[in-house]
């Protein structure tokens, strides 16, 4: 494997140190994490065999069948979503944990709206209903960005109060009477009208492939993130702020709106990404239907090195991962917990390449070990 | 840069005021015109040696009174040179609103305030010690987002160690693997320079999901590993017959008693002694420290894993302090709300211990609305610690000065 990079080093067609950082660690990363996740396997009783079933699973639940990759696929897509809004944020050097009170918000807006505007035609209620996911969203997230910009707050803490306050928010509004299902008494909102609905792609084969045009929007959003960062002048803000606030401020900038419209463009993203839960996938919104993808997708943001094309591959993979851990919880009976340790296992050597470097130093130059002694 | 600041301090300012002033209109405009009669608050139980008089508060009056407070503290931030003493009054201010919310929650009804101060300072106990674990990593310029980990990771261990070798096996075990997270902390952003907000996420998550798979692969299975004995309440001679503070200060837990020792061991520890001085040295300005011949790497290791055994120790209060068994993320925020109590408390053991207590307060206060039955949604009175949390961090943040390396990495040269 070494060798074949070597070649591909000298034919140029990446610099050495690029392909170290975009190849070799995220590699690594995520053989290093598989390994430990068996260690863990081996630690709590599960025989070699089941192990080994195990990982057999994990591929087959992803990209084994078309059935898998349309799992894989559907999976993904809010991932990339919220994780796009956490690079974005990120790159403006906020450190949003809120994704998962977001894409509440997100998802709950995306089921009211498409419940009211449910008489009309696909071509108004769908837009509207996403369109009602990202504003809810992007206003949720822009309360932990002004508390940041005007009184200093921590958006770490404020965004975590903020996702503790969104579930007990979720409960009591799916019992208000515009949003809870009609002859209900447990907490569960109605349910989407059709026209509002991301239709299904491969629905003519099979109508149990669940992939949907979500992923048509994350792609927009992939292109939309790239053009914002790289393309724009606000995106360039964005990333002066991130990497020198100081700089940026004697620059010019306004350092307060430049956080607001960052965490509010975060928090759109992270709505879409509820609101392509609740038309695509659930149909509904009840307690608990944002999954932990808020937090899922800060794993998905820091493996992507808050690039929007980095997001989307992670995205992809991390929605492997949770396809393959279902098919893994079936056949060999592990929980899907185990996804989750992997996953946070990735994030540790992702962001700790001198960690890398220390366990794996055949994969690296030797001049560049030598920052990780003394 | 100064007048910036002097900007935002006074915005900050205004801002605490019409919070204040807001609160009082509110107050007196919904609350003091549903408040009829008179809220009774019980002191003391039947049983007790002393037993004291109830206290009995009219509604109307008091919160009338309240609100009139209320705006006079906002009024007053608006004056000049208020900001001295901005934090103090919007303390203040929200405590004495909070009297204004318990008399209406009350009147008519009557209510074992002992009972709700006892449950106070239990709830307080793991933001005490998670607030105390962020002092300690804090002070050597470490940010330690982990400490919601660490304390999931102690209270696993207490059930889990506890239910194969009894109570105090579970505790020392609780307390090792927090210090085992604390160092594993250490070495992520001292040795190998990891962003130190990522990998207290990393260690959040890790945690949650290690502990999440082993509760469902293992425990379901063999549930008599998660069935540990739960620590009783010890009763200081004496000191516990005492009415309302004996039952609410001298007759808990070890882990109550733990939280305040902890707390005093800490301040002298940080502020009178030399290893202290060095500490906080090394959290203010790691480079002049290290000229003074401060090991700073080995300072950084061993805060940080001290802190961690604290909040390893806060965890196994989840366990062994409660209810005797893990349950998937039982520890909701805890470690954060810790977080906010350590900023609260300005960076300061002691200090962190009095926040901590606020959040605790607020805590069972919303549990006993719920039963009082009042006519908030109870989704709503548990979002109260939280608000709280908001409140405070917006308001306080800026005005209490963390130490001047914290979440920086230390490169030695």
């Amino acid at each position: 494997m070494t060798k074949a990079m070597e070649r591909a080093v000298s034919g140029k067609l990446l610099g050495r140190s690029q392909l170290e950082d975009l190849v070799v660690v995220p590699v690594f990363a995520f053989v290093a994490a598989l390994v430990l996740g068996a260690l863990v396997m081996a630690a709590t009783g599960v025989d070699l065999a089941t192990i080994g079933t195990s990982y057999v699973a994990l591929v087959r639940g992803s990209v084994g069948s078309i059935n898998a990759v349309s799992e894989t696929l559907t999976a993904a897509a809010p991932l990339v979503l919220a994780g796009l809004g956490l690079a974005l944020g990120f790159r403006a050097g906020l450190f949003n944990i809120g994704a998962e009170g977001q894409v509440i918000m997100g998802g709950l807006a995306a089921v009211v709206a498409g419940v009211a505007l449910g008489d009309m035609p696909a071509i108004i209620a769908l837009p509207g209903a996403v369109l009602a996911g990202a504003l809810a969203g992007a206003f949720y997230a822009s309360i932990a960005g002004w508390l940041r910009a005007v009184t200093g707050a921590h958006e770490v803490i404020s965004t975590i109060m903020l996702n503790l306050i969104s579930y007990r928010l979720l409960d009591y509004l799916l019992r208000t009477p515009l949003i809870q299902k009609e002859g209900r008494a447990d907490p569960i909102s109605k349910a989407v009208p059709d026209s509002a609905e991301l239709p299904q792609l491969l629905a003519f084969l099979d109508p149990n492939l669940r992939v949907h045009a979500g992923i048509f929007l994350t792609l927009a959003m992939v292109a939309l993130a790239y053009w914002l960062l790289f393309r724009s002048k606000l995106g360039f803000e964005f990333r002066a702020s991130g990497e020198n606030a100081v700089a940026a401020r004697f620059a010019g900038m306004n350092a307060s709106l430049t956080i607001i419209l960052a965490m509010a463009i975060a928090g759109a993203m992270a709505g879409l990404a509820g609101a392509n839960q609740v038309l695509g996938v659930l149909d509904r919104a009840t307690p608990g239907f944002s999954a932990g993808i808020g937090f899922n997708a800060i794993a998905v943001a820091l493996m992507g090195r808050s690039h929007p094309v980095g997001v989307l591959f992670a995205g992809v993979l991390f929605g492997a991962l949770e396809a393959g851990g279902r098919q893994m919880q079936v056949d060999a009976g592990v929980s899907i917990d185990l996804i989750a340790i992997i996953q946070s296992l990735i994030i540790v050597f992702i962001a700790a390449p001198l960690l890398v470097r220390a366990i794996f130093p055949w994969g690296f130059r030797r001049e560049r070990t030598g920052e990780g002694g003394s | 840069m100064s007048a910036l600041l002097d900007k935002a301090r006074l915005r900050q300012t205004r801002i605490t005021g019409g919070i204040l002033i807001a609160l009082g209109v509110m107050m007196a405009v919904f609350l003091a015109p549903n408040a009829p009669g008179v809220a009774t608050f019980r002191l003391s139980r039947p049983t007790d040696v002393w037993p004291v008089p109830n206290l009995l508060v009219p509604g109307g009056p008091f919160i009338y009174v309240v609100s009139a407070l209320l705006v006079f503290l906002g009024v007053r931030q608006f004056l000049r040179g208020a900001a001295k003493w901005s934090a103090l009054t919007l303390g203040i201010g929200l405590a004495i609103a909070v009297a204004a919310f318990l008399v209406w929650a009350t009147a008519g009804k009557s209510f074992s305030l002992t009972g709700m101060l006892q449950a106070s300072l239990v709830r307080a106990v793991p933001i005490a010690l998670g607030g105390l674990a962020g002092v300690l990593s804090e002070r050597v310029a470490v940010v330690n987002i982990g400490i919601e980990g660490m304390l999931l990771a102690g209270a696993f261990t207490g059930a889990l160690v506890g239910s194969l070798a009894g109570g105090v096996a579970g505790l020392v075990a609780a307390v090792a693997v927090g210090g085992l997270f604390g160092f594993v902390l250490a070495a992520l952003v001292v040795t190998y320079r990891m962003d130190q907000i990522i990998a207290g996420v990393f260690i959040n998550l890790f945690v949650l999901g290690l502990t999440s798979y082993i509760s469902s692969q293992v425990f379901q299975e063999y549930r008599a590993l998660n069935n540990a004995p739960v620590f009783r309440a010890i009763s200081v001679p004496y000191l516990s017959d005492l009415p309302v503070i004996g039952p609410v200060f001298f007759n808990q837990n070890i882990f109550v008693y733990g939280a305040f020792i902890l707390a005093g061991l800490a301040t002298y520890y940080l502020f009178h002694t030399r290893l202290g001085l060095r500490a906080r040295a090394v959290g203010e300005h790691p480079r002049a420290a290290d000229t003074l011949g401060i090991n700073v790497y080995r300072t950084r290791y061993i805060n940080v894993t001290v802190a961690g055994m604290v909040a390893g120790f806060g965890g196994a209060w989840f366990t062994l302090g409660s209810v005797g068994r893990f349950d998937e993320g039982m520890t909701g925020g805890r470690g954060f709300i810790g977080l906010a109590a350590m900023i609260f408390g300005r960076w300061h053991p002691i200090g962190a211990l009095l926040a901590a207590l606020v959040f605790g307060f607020a805590d069972s206060l919303q549990q006993k609305l719920a039963l009082l039955g009042t006519p908030i949604p109870s989704e709503f009175l548990a979002m109260a610690p939280y608000v709280a949390t908001i409140v405070v961090v917006a308001g306080v943040v800026g005005r209490a000065r963390a130490p001047a390396a914290d979440g920086k990495p230390y490169v030695k040269e």
